[in-house]
């Protein structure tokens, strides 16, 4: 229709009108600036070319793959592959078993080093703490205490298979609840386990004769564990719940069984070994930091 | 192109016929996958729905808006499969209504957390996140101490029946009763809560108190759960292994 009007050109602007006239008042007919227009242009250009190039269309039971026929899921597991391929120049030597001679080299722990501390924050520091240092029920791994054993090979074995844990070949350790007793028995006891902590138990009492029937066959006959058990020495000051009386009165009411899980299906054995060899050596490398 | 436009603009139900017609093709790419879902979606044989108790879970999960800061979507991605696993399969959240992927992660992804902790950690954790981990910025949840309300899982388990997850009709009848079961091993009921759901799901008292059926243990019995469903996405990196 616009050949029905004059071209009118607003004076002001120098853009032409679009010719309506309300009561006076005319509109312009600006044009799209010239930069949207190319840049529309050049979108609609490139969706073009990845239509072509890359997986684009829905055709039912099947897409158009496009020229380069990329695949998200090779793409993401060749990936992971050459990640993993990466770092078997050293971590290939942590399948080896004798983790005492891996212990010994020096050059390939300081290597391992930084992936070891990658797989303890990711694994394992939600439970013992970014430095091993634990928690309330979860054991500190930066000592010389152990429940098990602080032998590389047992802590692998832990870490594999896990303590009361989902796993056939788990490690199995029960504080058995004592409820059954009197509460004053209950409460003696209490006492005198919390005073083996610092040597003021006393051998004499009803409570030393309770002890040695109920507690000694998995804690020892003067509480010093280390019988293999996983239960604690009472004498050490290192127990995982706490020592003091009430802590100790709850634990024989309702029993503790800790479960560190199973670690087989998530870590590879080079894994597990260096972990192993990491948390080994964690209490020294506390000495080191001056601790 | 212009002068199209300007044509087009004068003919204004020729304008609606192309701005329905520009408009269907981005719906178009979007729906049309999904009428051949069916066959394009791998549904893993061993894929198990949620228990009841588990199911209680998801809907606290839900109500606390654990979504809002955590994902549960693996992405096909190398350095994802190295920190997580293997990525996430369309199939592992059939049985998902919604589905809880997500796309924002303020805190990790979760799809692969089931037993990779302890229950007392979760407990301790959703209790305190800071008692377990120092840096946290989680919120902590202490009412999750409350006493569960199981009066909707049978509705519950009903409604998911009828969008295909498969619940027998004996499931939906006893669900209150299974949830329950299944945080006391040691019960009678235990036994048939093994009867309908089989060996897989976890059986125990997942915050440590079986005297009481809380917030918690269904919680914590959902994120043990998570990843357990199927162990089909772990074929993704077996199948391939050269």
């Amino acid at each position: 229709m616009s050949e029905l009007h004059n071209r009118e050109v607003d004076p002001v602007t120098g853009h032409d009108t679009t010719g309506h006239d309300w009561n006076g008042i005319k509109e312009l007919n600006t044009p799209f600036p010239k930069l949207v227009i190319w840049a529309l242009v050049l979108t609609f250009a490139y969706s073009v070319i990845a239509w072509v190039l890359l997986p684009a269309w829905p055709l039912g039971r099947d897409y158009t793959r496009g020229l380069w026929a990329l695949d998200q899921d090779e793409e993401a597991v060749t990936g992971y592959r050459a990640l993993e391929t990466g770092r078997q120049g050293w971590l290939a030597r942590f399948t080896e078993s004798d983790l005492e001679e891996l212990r010994a080299d020096a050059g390939l722990m300081a290597a391992a080093y930084p992936a070891a501390q990658r797989l303890f924050g990711d694994n394992c520091a939600a439970c013992h703490g970014t430095a091993g240092q634990g928690g309330p029920g979860f054991p500190v791994l930066a000592d010389a205490t152990w429940l098990w054993s602080g032998e590389p090979a047992e802590i692998a074995l832990t870490i594999r298979h896990g303590i009361n844990a989902e796993d056939p070949e788990t490690r199995y350790a029960e504080m058995p609840s004592f409820d059954w007793m009197e509460t004053g028995d209950l409460e003696a006891l209490a006492q005198f386990v919390a005073g083996l902590r610092d040597g003021t138990a006393d051998a004499g009492s009803p409570a030393a004769t309770l002890f040695s029937e109920n507690c000694a066959s998995c804690h020892g006959e003067g509480g010093e564990g280390g019988l293999g058990v996983g239960a604690p020495s009472l004498t050490d000051q290192a127990v995982i719940y706490g020592q003091d009386a009430a802590t100790v009165l709850e634990t024989l009411r309702h029993g503790r069984q800790g479960v560190m899980p199973a670690w087989t299906a998530r870590l590879s054995p080079a894994e597990i070994n260096l972990l192993a060899l990491y948390v080994a050596g964690l209490d020294t490398a506390g000495d080191e930091a001056g601790q | 192109m212009l002068r199209l436009h300007y044509n087009l603009e004068r003919v204004s139900m020729g304008l609606v016929a192309a701005i329905i017609v520009a408009a269907s093709v981005g719906g178009i790419v979007e729906i049309a996958p999904l009428f051949t879902i069916d066959e394009t979606v791998e549904m893993p044989a061993d894929l198990r729905p949620l228990t009841p108790l588990e199911l209680a879970g998801r809907g606290i999960y839900i109500r606390e808006g654990c979504y809002a800061c955590h994902s549960q979507m693996v992405r096909s991605l190398a350095d994802e499969i190295d920190r997580y696993g293997p990525y996430s399969l369309a199939g592992e959240s059939a049985y998902d209504h919604p589905m809880l992927w997500g796309s924002k992660r303020t805190g990790p992804d979760l799809a692969r957390l089931g037993s990779k902790y302890s229950d007392a950690w979760h407990v301790a954790h959703l209790l305190n996140p800071r008692a377990m981990v120092p840096a946290s910025i989680m919120p902590a949840y202490p009412w999750l101490t409350e006493t569960l309300d199981t009066g909707l899982l049978s509705d519950s388990l009903a409604a998911l029946a009828r969008l295909g997850v498969p619940y027998a009709p004996e499931m939906i009848a006893a669900a209150e009763a299974d949830a329950l079961a299944q945080s006391r091993p040691d019960s009678d009921a235990a036994e048939g809560f093994l009867a309908r759901y089989g060996e897989r799901p976890a059986l125990r008292s997942f915050d440590a108190d079986p005297s009481r059926l809380t917030e918690l243990d269904a919680l914590v019995a959902y994120l043990q759960s998570l990843g357990t469903q199927t162990d089909a996405p772990f074929g993704i990196l077996t199948e391939r292994s050269q």
